[in-house]
């Protein structure tokens, strides 16, 4: 596979380690009442959809950016790739 | 007997006579020749013998579709199994063997299966062999195992290299018969970066096969002059005697390119074959078609061939497979065979077309709507039976058939991403479906164009409206005039009414009644059709056997054949050699060695090495004397605590974080608090996974408000920066810190023991003040030694000594551990390798790898009390969980052997003193044991549930697995200086 | 019809034209007492069990294409049962104890071959935790040898011994482990269940569950709405698809797995191998084809297809191990989905909806599980409990932080 990097461009998907669904950037606040709850949901549970899934990339022999990439999980046809850190804050993660 | 069958003509070079050797007789052919044709040449038709009755076999085709003439190529440590005689390129000196046949090929001991077949139908495996139960495991298989199989391995290693590149390109273009070439030459006289891959040695495909002519030219000289101005282009790359095996993602094809198989003896630098990761931006699958064959009684005696085969044979390698050979055929092609026969001069005695309305042929005899029913030769055919079609029968001499029941275009990489190709009824084959891999177009005879003028335009257009899509104008080349053949073919898969079997699968021996069988139990879906069967499931992949076993089906349930099912397949498209696919990663090359800053100087002692990972690690130093490594561990050891040692712990992962919140950072990555660590403090951390399991441990020590340096374990050293990469972007982007991993950066050592203070004293230099007052226990400063060297000191102990460590850029790391040794002269230090290490930190009770094993918890290591409630970090929410906040459950403590001499091992079951030992009575388990030099016994650390409240209780450590059980006491983990007053002294 | 010996003689000697149908193609009824969803392994072994074991009077089990086209078709074909942790030892224990009296039971020859595991180890810290692991396992009443690399020796003279960058130091071997003919425990079920009325229905796909009042009618399906008590679904490779139709999440993700064959060879490997240096492990077929395989491809997907740096880390592996086989050719390579779940083991259990139930999770250990999953999963519908082997696969583990993690790799799938 390849992967197009929003700063450097194609790179084969080797240079990346994979992690999954995107939704692992949402972490939840740890003093919310049902914690525990929202921090099992966030860890354990997935949509793990046939289509389209925003999943967690690391250049980690490259740049060591962490990669938000839209691939689809039928055909891996990938349509997007973005920053996490971009997607990270458009989640409202910055504090 | 010398090439009784050799004709003139052929792309062969009669000026360089080969010698070779099959089966033990000695052969000559010509260059050019692959074993398959020199063999015919010389009149041989029995190449093999079948995988299950052991028939006798000759060749069926021309190609790497090849199911019959399976041989052992080359001996010794290059002993080839399985390779087919068809695309073995001649060379003098060759040798191969028949497989699957004892004694001998002619005489096969093992052919009595096949007077035994009728007891041995499809499957009939699954059931009998099931009584007496212990037989199946003890009788019955063996012998199968041994019966079963095709060709053997010599067990010697490989000698061979094996390499691996990779390619870019606008167009990859795979096949290099017509369409391909007019691809490429279309693409390339544009400029686009093409590659042209064959798999043949020769490139051309049928045009070097067939008589046709394109424009004035002959097909191969046409070809010829193709290849060589495609040679000439800068931006055209050939490849011959390369295989693309396999269609991956986004463009990516996978090739193997056959370097120096042709060669009589390898040349020992270069790679035998090297496995190509091509990426292109565009391909176009030019694989051509193949002919498949018609099932009918006995149609697996060598000379039954397929008529393109045959033509192969006569055309390109003056080859003739024997004197007389007959026609059969459902189609106008096999027609053009006995007029390309009789242009060679071989007898055809009869054209048997399946076609009442057949158009006659010239010079040989037609049986027009005539079927062939039975075959005669016992190694070799010598007549075929015909049903005329008057019903009479009629039996023709000759000693070969070739055999056409139309052509099954290449679609084989097509379907490598799941696409299923569809039903074309004129040609009564699969054509490639609509959803074929993302950037692949296909032209010609794999595109259902049979004719050469459709492959020609087919390729041309194609490489237009690819490289049309690249924003290329590329000019389709001016096409030549040339055969333009409309498919003339009545759809015809197998005789029926023979009297004999009449095979599907030739190497699998796969019958039309075993089709029939499989239908009859329910195995209809071409699934359970091929694996009920095994049709299609031999070295050729059912490349000439698939369409046939469907068709058959297809006929028994009454539905269509696209109704039954499609074939598919899967990479790769011919088999590799696993040298191929591994490379050059093998052997000591499998992963990279990383040695330590330390290492030359190590091996000038003579230490003994161990593997850490990717890391060589310095194990223990022997010295003259020591015969056991324990004597010279335990030196170490013993010395380290009285006087002192060093021991290089470079390995350790270094992570630099920098930045205003840095301390914030840290303090959300670690269980510990860490935001109120002083500047020239270091501080042992814990990090949990975000389930609330400790997954790695080290110290971060503050150089300056805004900079600390964190270390890991030696093993999670890019986990856990990868994790913080992960925490830094993802979690709190917008934190002011930075990171960046430092682990080969500096090299770093441990001076540990009383006089580690003293020794070191005389390396930094002489305003750094490192008495303990002025440096104390958990100190860590940026220093100068060996006059100006700029270096990172640190008071951290991982032995339970006085200690240091001491990082310098790694450039300088060998000279200072020569420095340290030197200096340490005076109080006899000694080197300690990783064997002492574990010893002493077993000893104080650290957790290391084996502890930290993935499944246990701050509260497991006895460290619950550092995992802070108070600040939000990773893993603390989920630690809560019941299932993780047991008291009771498991605790780390310390194993002393109640009998001083008893060992202790690590991995040994905890049972209580008394009562069964079983899995229900566990009480826990012992991660790591040494012998204690200093306490005189064998000791040991592990979980022991509630163990915290079980101190001075007599267990018994079980070890089943190497029949021992000890008694041991549950002591502190801390067996040496508990109170650690040697660390701050 | 029973099969035999004495059969084959008689069908051979009358043109084989008694054999009847291995199982039937029925029409669907209106209402089952139980309908399985997936005509796989553990589907048709738990329909098999339900019939056998608990008398269930009408199953049927409801399979989208054809019975064993999923992860049963489509392995390396390895049982065994070397667990360390408690919530596995017994549920494998019993799963080869099944292993070796299948095929009496059945009457199908599923060629269960118990010709060894060995786990190399090339550290003293993986032989700390082989001993350990080999501890547990005859604790649990499982067998286990630790060999010293003479012992390995002797076993595979011909693996990397003198070259090797992660020299082999011994090994863990389990003799009762082996291999089975996979299509063949597929069919051997079918049979079974078919002979014993139940009802498999291939070309059946699943498109809803009819839920009211929290409590599962039945399913719809391409044939029309089926009816049923009880609805249990073992779609390994499909499960959070089919059950995001009743609106639950899983604690999975799907990934791909390559194996591996190759061409036919005369007796090369006894037993099975496995690499402890890297991702390899690998058997020899009773055909003669080398059966291997290594890691997945990392990434989620439901393509059954993987790419090549996992094909060529996987033989890297293989030749670094056995360089003997350099000149093997590898003939077919084939990608299963797997159900990654989030701590390597598997969910036998109940869901928030009466009547559902649920079998998935297996990872790419499903194969060996095959009959103690069958028998576990026929016990919890027939007697809404849970068999006393399987009662640590809960989907609500992690919620309670009772994972079964024998890797200690935690919530990240692709690491199991």
């Amino acid at each position: 596979m390849m992967i197009d990097h929003p700063l450097l461009g194609l790179r084969d998907a080797q240079e990346f380690t994979y992690l999954g669904d995107a939704s692992l950037i949402d972490r939840p606040d740890w003093q919310a009442e049902d914690a525990q709850d929202a921090f099992h949901d966030y860890l354990y549970l997935r949509d793990n959809p046939a289509g389209a899934h925003r999943e967690l990339w690391f250049h980690e022999t490259g740049d060591r950016s962490w990669l938000v990439v839209t691939r689809n999980t039928l055909t891996h046809e990938i349509t997007k790739v973005e920053l996490a850190r971009d997607v990270a804050r458009a989640r409202g993660r910055s504090k | 007997m010398n090439q009784v069958n050799r004709l003139t003509g052929g792309q062969i070079n009669r000026a360089k006579e080969l010698n070779f050797r099959f089966d033990g007789r000695s052969f000559k052919g010509f260059e050019g020749d692959t074993l398959a044709s020199a063999l015919l040449a010389n009149g041989e038709r029995l190449m093999g013998r079948s995988f299950k009755y052991h028939r006798p076999r000759g060749v069926l085709t021309a190609g790497s579709e090849e199911p019959n003439a399976l041989v052992e190529l080359r001996q010794g440590n290059r002993q080839e199994p399985n390779t087919r005689a068809t695309v073995a390129e001649l060379f003098e000196g060759l040798e191969a063997k028949a497989q699957n046949a004892w004694p001998s090929l002619r005489f096969d001991a093992m052919a009595v299966n096949d007077r035994i077949s009728n007891f041995l139908t499809a499957g009939f495996y699954y059931k009998t062999f099931m009584w007496p139960k212990p037989f199946w495991e003890k009788v019955y298989e063996p012998i199968i195992r041994k019966a079963a199989g095709l060709g053997s391995i010599s067990f010697e290693d490989d000698p061979d290299l094996y390499d691996k590149g990779f390619l870019h390109c606008d167009l990859l273009i795979i096949g290099a018969g017509p369409t391909g070439l007019a691809a490429a030459l279309t693409a390339g006289r544009c400029g686009a970066r093409v590659i042209l891959a064959d798999e043949d040695f020769r490139m051309g495909g049928r045009l070097n096969a067939e008589t046709l002519a394109l424009g004035d030219a002959s097909g191969s000289d046409w070809a010829a002059e193709a290849i060589a101005e495609l040679a000439s282009l800068d931006n055209v790359r050939l490849m011959t005697r390369t295989t693309v095996i396999g269609a991956f993602d986004h463009g990516i094809y996978g090739a193997v390119e056959r370097v120096q198989d042709h060669l009589p003896q390898a040349q020992a630098d270069k790679p035998r074959q090297i496995l190509w990761r091509i990426y292109s931006r565009r391909a176009m699958l030019c694989a051509g078609a193949m002919e498949r064959p018609i099932a009918f009684a006995d149609n697996d005696r060598p000379g039954v061939m397929l008529a393109s085969a045959v033509r192969s044979y006569v055309n390109r390698w003056a080859a003739a497979p024997a004197q007389e050979i007959v026609i059969f055929t459902n189609n106008d092609d096999g027609h053009r065979t006995a007029a390309d026969l009789i242009a060679k001069g071989v007898k055809v005695p009869a054209v048997i077309d399946v076609r009442a309305d057949a158009p006659a042929v010239a010079g040989a005899e037609l049986l027009a709507g005539a079927e062939v029913i039975g075959t005669e030769g016992r190694l070799g055919l010598t007549s075929v039976t015909v049903r005329l079609a008057n019903g009479q029968t009629r039996k023709i001499k000759c000693g070969s058939l070739a055999v056409s029941g139309g052509w099954n275009p290449n679609v084989h990489l097509t379907c490598h991403q799941r696409g299923r190709p569809h039903w074309n009824a004129e040609l009564a084959a699969f054509v490639p479906g609509p959803e074929l891999p993302s950037g692949m177009t296909v032209a010609g005879a794999a595109n259902g164009q049979l004719s050469t003028a459709q492959a020609l335009a087919g390729g041309a257009s194609g490489a237009v409206a690819a490289l049309g899509d690249l924003g290329t104008t590329a000019k389709a080349i001016d096409l030549p005039q040339t055969e333009d053949a409309p498919i003339a073919l009545k759809p015809f898969w197998h005789v029926q009414g023979g009297k004999s079997r009449a095979w599907v699968d030739l190497q699998n021996d796969v019958t039309v009644k075993d089709v029939k069988l499989a239908h009859q139990e329910n195995f209809v879906s071409v699934e359970h059709l091929k694996r009920y069967t095994t049709l299609g499931m031999a070295t050729d992949q059912g490349k000439t056997s698939n369409m046939l076993g469907l068709a058959v089906m297809a006929e028994l349930t009454g539905k269509s054949i696209p109704e039954t099912g499609t074939t598919i397949f899967r990479p790769p498209y011919t088999p590799v050699p696993m040298g191929t696919m591994a490379g050059r990663a093998t052997g000591k090359h499998f992963h990279p060695t990383r040695k330590t800053p330390s290492h030359h100087w190590a091996e000038e002692q003579g230490a003994v090495f161990t593997e850490v990972g990717d890391w060589l690690r310095a194990q223990w130093f022997p010295r003259q004397g020591e015969t056991h490594w324990r004597q010279s561990v335990d030196r170490e050891v013993l010395q380290t605590r009285k006087s002192v040692g060093v021991c290089d712990v470079t390995t350790l992962g270094k992570i630099d974080v920098q930045g205003k919140d840095a301390a914030t950072f840290l303090n959300k990555v670690y269980a510990n608090a860490f935001a109120k660590l002083p500047v020239g403090k270091v501080r042992y951390g814990l990090m949990l996974r975000e389930d609330g399991i400790a997954y790695d441990d080290g110290t971060a020590a503050r150089l300056a408000e805004d900079h600390f340096v964190v270390t890991t374990t030696t093993a999670n050293a890019v986990l856990a920066y990868r994790n913080m990469e992960f925490a830094r972007q993802c979690l709190w982007p917008d934190l002011d810190v930075q990171l960046i991993s430092t682990t080969e950066a500096w090299a770093q050592y441990a001076v540990a023991g009383p006089n580690a203070r003293k020794l070191l004293k005389k390396i930094v230099d002489a305003d750094v003040d490192i008495s303990n007052e002025g440096f104390p226990f958990m100190a860590c400063g940026e220093i100068t030694l060996c006059g100006g060297l700029r270096a990172r000191l640190f008071r951290i102990s991982f032995s339970g000594e006085l200690a240091y460590e001491v990082a310098v850029p790694t450039r300088y790391g060998d000279a200072l551990v020569r420095a340290l040794m030197e200096a340490g002269e005076e109080f006899d230090v000694t080197p300690y390798g990783t064997e002492a290490l574990g010893v002493m930190r077993i000893e104080k009770g650290h957790a290391a790898g084996n502890e930290l094993n993935g499944t246990t918890t701050a509260l497991n290591l006895g460290l619950g009390r550092m995992v802070s409630k108070k600040k939000d970090c990773i893993g603390n929410t989920l630690s809560e969980r019941k299932g993780l906040s047991d008291a009771a459950g498991l605790r780390l403590v310390g194993f002393r052997p109640v009998k001083a001499q008893d060992p202790v091992t690590a991995g040994a079951h905890l049972m209580r003193a008394s009562g069964e030992i079983s899995a229900d009575t566990d009480q826990g388990y012992i991660t790591s044991a040494c012998f204690s030099p200093n306490l005189g016994c064998s000791i040991g650390i592990g979980f022991l549930k509630d163990g915290a409240n079980r101190m001075g209780e007599k267990l018994r450590a079980a070890n089943p697995l190497e029949g021992s059980t000890v008694e041991v006491e549950v002591v502190s983990a801390h067996f040496i200086d508990p109170e650690g007053e040697r660390l701050r002294a | 019809m029973a099969y035999s010996g004495l059969r084959i003689i008689k069908e051979a000697l009358s043109g084989h034209r008694g054999w009847k149908p291995a199982w039937r193609d029925p029409e669907p009824k209106a209402h089952y007492d139980i309908v399985i969803v997936g005509g796989g392994g553990h589907g048709l072994a738990t329909a098999y069990y339900l019939a056998s074991r608990y008398q269930t009077a009408r199953v049927a089990v409801l399979e989208k294409g054809w019975i064993g086209g999923g992860n049963v078709g489509r392995n390396t074909t390895i049982v065994r049962s070397n667990y360390l942790l408690d919530g596995n030892q017994a549920f494998y224990n019993l799963s080869l104890r099944m292993w070796e009296d299948l095929e009496q039971d059945l009457n199908y020859n599923a060629m269960v071959s118990q010709r060894g595991i060995l786990n190399l180890v090339h550290t003293d810290a993986q032989r700390d935790a082989a001993r350990r692991r080999g501890n547990a396992m005859i604790l649990a009443g499982d067998d286990a040898e630790l060999l010293d690399t003479d012992g390995v020796r002797a076993l595979y003279p011909f693996l990397n011994f003198e070259n090797a960058r992660f020299p082999i130091k011994g090994g863990l071997l389990h003799r009762r482990g082996g291999t089975v003919r996979h299509d063949a425990v597929a069919w051997g079920y079918a049979r079974g269940a078919d002979r014993r009325g139940v009802d498999i229905i291939q070309n059946c796909e699943v498109t809803g569950f009819k839920v009211e009042n929290g409590t599962c009618l039945g399913v719809e399906t391409t044939r029309g709405f089926i009816g049923a008590g009880k609805v249990g679904v073992a779609v390994a490779g499909s499960s959070s698809r089919v059950m995001q139709m009743a609106g639950l999440r899983l604690p999975i993700e799907s990934h791909v797995l390559q194996a591996f064959v190759s061409e036919g060879l005369k007796p090369v490997i006894p037993g099975v191998i496995t690499y402890g240096a890297g991702h390899f492990y690998c058997s020899q077929s009773d055909k003669g084809g080398l059966v291997f395989g290594g890691d997945i491809d990392m990434y989620n997907t439901y393509a059954q297809r993987g790419n090549l740096p996992v094909v060529e880390d996987v033989l890297e592996s293989g030749i670094s191990l056995i360089p003997a086989l350099g000149r093997v050719r590898l003939l077919r390579s084939w990608g299963g989905i797997m159900d990654m779940s989030m701590d390597g083991s598997p969910f036998i259990d109940r869901t928030p909806i009466d009547g559902l139930y649920f079998n998935g999770g297996w990872c790419y250990g499903g194969f060996k599980a095959t009959p103690a999953s069958g028998l576990c999963f026929a016990h919890l519908m027939a007697t809404d409990t849970p068999h006393e082997v399987a009662q640590a696969y809960r989907l609500d583990r992690f919620r309670s932080g009772h994972m079964i993690d024998e890797k200690g790799q935690g919530a990240q799938p692709n690491l199991h």
